[in-house]
């Protein structure tokens, strides 16, 4: 690959003020971190020239802690190695540990960021149906201040989100939550496969299911979830299923396929979360 | 900009979002790190960043700056490269220094699961990965004061015992 590194200019905020002042200044600056998912769109013909803002050196933006209520706070540039190390995100979010352990392999999990994978906004972010099953809140910031919206409505379409051009995404929280969590990626091998299907779960009183690759975006499926809280049979619930999803025949599987995975991986992860004692609740 | 390369500390002019690949290999002369996808699939450009692997192919050169770059010219585990070798675990030899470079940054004491999850990010089209995985262990089971477990050395020791 050669870039046109004389039509490309690499501004280096030393704050986080500084990079939404930049930012405000000049909303058209491309935003990068760890360059995971920005270097592969370059490589694939995407124009390169142009203006970027480097947010990797922005402490403020790392690590994970907890905030107000016991809520999980996960700054944007936590990158997937340090999710799948962290404590916190182990004992209270363990699907989203279990999610950083498939991205990619361990040169991408320690640079791939958590921010980046939503603001990149692929259908198959393996980090997206977890941060919508645990209905996260995405915190934005500009240099008008910050605001915060359900992650389950930041998706507008395909890989358009309603990020405004001169905001950047600073963390996520997740409130604590309650029931079983459970996380599912089915790709073309274990390691270094973007997925065919991917799937978070919660079993609580509310079950939540979160769905990647099988529509323009992250989908959850209220039906679905509404039809497993009334215990209906796992048919009908797979019945539900399939008319929430929307997959496409595309390079990485078919529709057909990702729709019997789909119902495959309900089906198992009612099972697998079943409380125990109890006979199978089909 | 400086930054260290395989322990050296260095200063080398390039742009801020030149890949650390093409910085490594044109400005530094440094080869032996190879470019496989161009898209952090393979892992050939595998690099120590800070001592954590990445691909080199999908770093700006900014993002050295102030850092410990180590390539597989800095390699010093010999007993690694060694058993590379013993164990046909280089075949057409393209994937090896990203997979050295990632087997250098297993922690240690890694079981089978951390090993192939610690060169899950390689691929490899000649070894199917067992001859890899077995030069990998070969190459830290060495290291411990115990006996080898390796066959294959055995006969040397009684020889070196006797001219002792």
């Amino acid at each position: 690959m050669s870039l046109p590194l004389s039509q490309m200019t690499l501004l280096r905020p030393r704050s986080l003020d500084q990079a939404l002042r930049l930012l405000g200044e000049e909303p058209t600056l491309r935003p990068l971190a760890g360059c995971t998912d920005v270097y592969v769109a370059l490589q694939f013909g995407q124009p390169a020239a142009g203006r970027y803002l480097d947010l990797w050196g922005l402490d403020e933006l790392r690590g994970v802690r907890r905030g107000r209520d016991g809520r999980l706070v996960l700054g944007a540039l936590c990158t997937w190695t340090e999710l799948q190390r962290s404590a916190l995100v182990r004992r209270h979010l363990p699907m989203l540990a279990a999610a950083a352990r498939e991205v990619g392999g361990p040169q991408v999990q320690n640079r791939g960021t958590l921010g980046g994978n939503v603001a990149n906004g692929s259908p198959a972010g393996d980090g997206l149906p977890v941060l919508a099953a645990a209905e996260a809140t995405v915190v934005l910031g500009s240099a008008r201040g910050q605001r915060w919206l359900a992650f389950t409505e930041f998706y507008t379409g395909y890989r358009a989100t309603q990020r405004r051009p001169d905001e950047l995404i600073l963390a996520f929280e997740v409130e604590p939550l309650e029931g079983r969590q459970w996380f599912r990626k089915v790709g073309t091998r274990a390691a270094q496969a973007i997925s065919k299907v991917v799937m978070a779960a919660v079993r609580a009183p509310r079950p939540r299911l979160a769905l990647g690759s099988v529509g323009p975006t992250v989908l959850r499926l209220p039906k679905t979830e509404a039809a497993l809280a009334a215990s209906a049979p796992m048919e009908e619930c797979q019945r539900l299923l399939q008319e929430e999803i929307a997959p496409i025949d595309d390079v990485r599987s078919t529709a057909a396929y990702r729709r019997h995975v789909c119902s495959a991986l309900l089906d198992r992860f009612w099972s697998e979360t079943a409380p125990p004692r109890r006979g199978k609740q089909r | 900009m400086k930054f260290t390369l395989n322990g050296r500390r260095v200063e080398v002019e390039a742009h801020p979002l030149a890949r650390l690949l093409d910085v490594l290999r044109e400005e530094c002369g440094l080869t032996g790190t190879k470019e496989g996808c161009g898209e952090g699939e393979c892992g050939a450009c595998t690099v120590l960043l800070d001592g954590r692997p990445v691909n080199a192919c999908l770093v700006p050169f900014a993002h050295a700056e102030g850092a410990r770059v180590s390539t597989v010219e800095g390699l010093k585990d010999r007993r690694l490269r060694a058993a590379f070798v013993d164990e046909g675990g280089a075949q057409c030899g393209f994937c090896t220094p990203g997979m050295l470079m990632a087997a250098a940054a297993l922690p240690k004491g890694f079981d089978e699961q951390g090993l192939k999850r610690g060169l899950a990010g390689n691929l490899c089209r000649c070894t199917g990965y067992t001859a890899i995985y077995r030069a990998v262990e070969k190459s830290r089971a060495r290291r411990a004061p115990a006996r080898p477990k390796v066959r294959r050395a055995a006969p040397k020791r009684p020889a070196r015992r006797r001219s002792a």
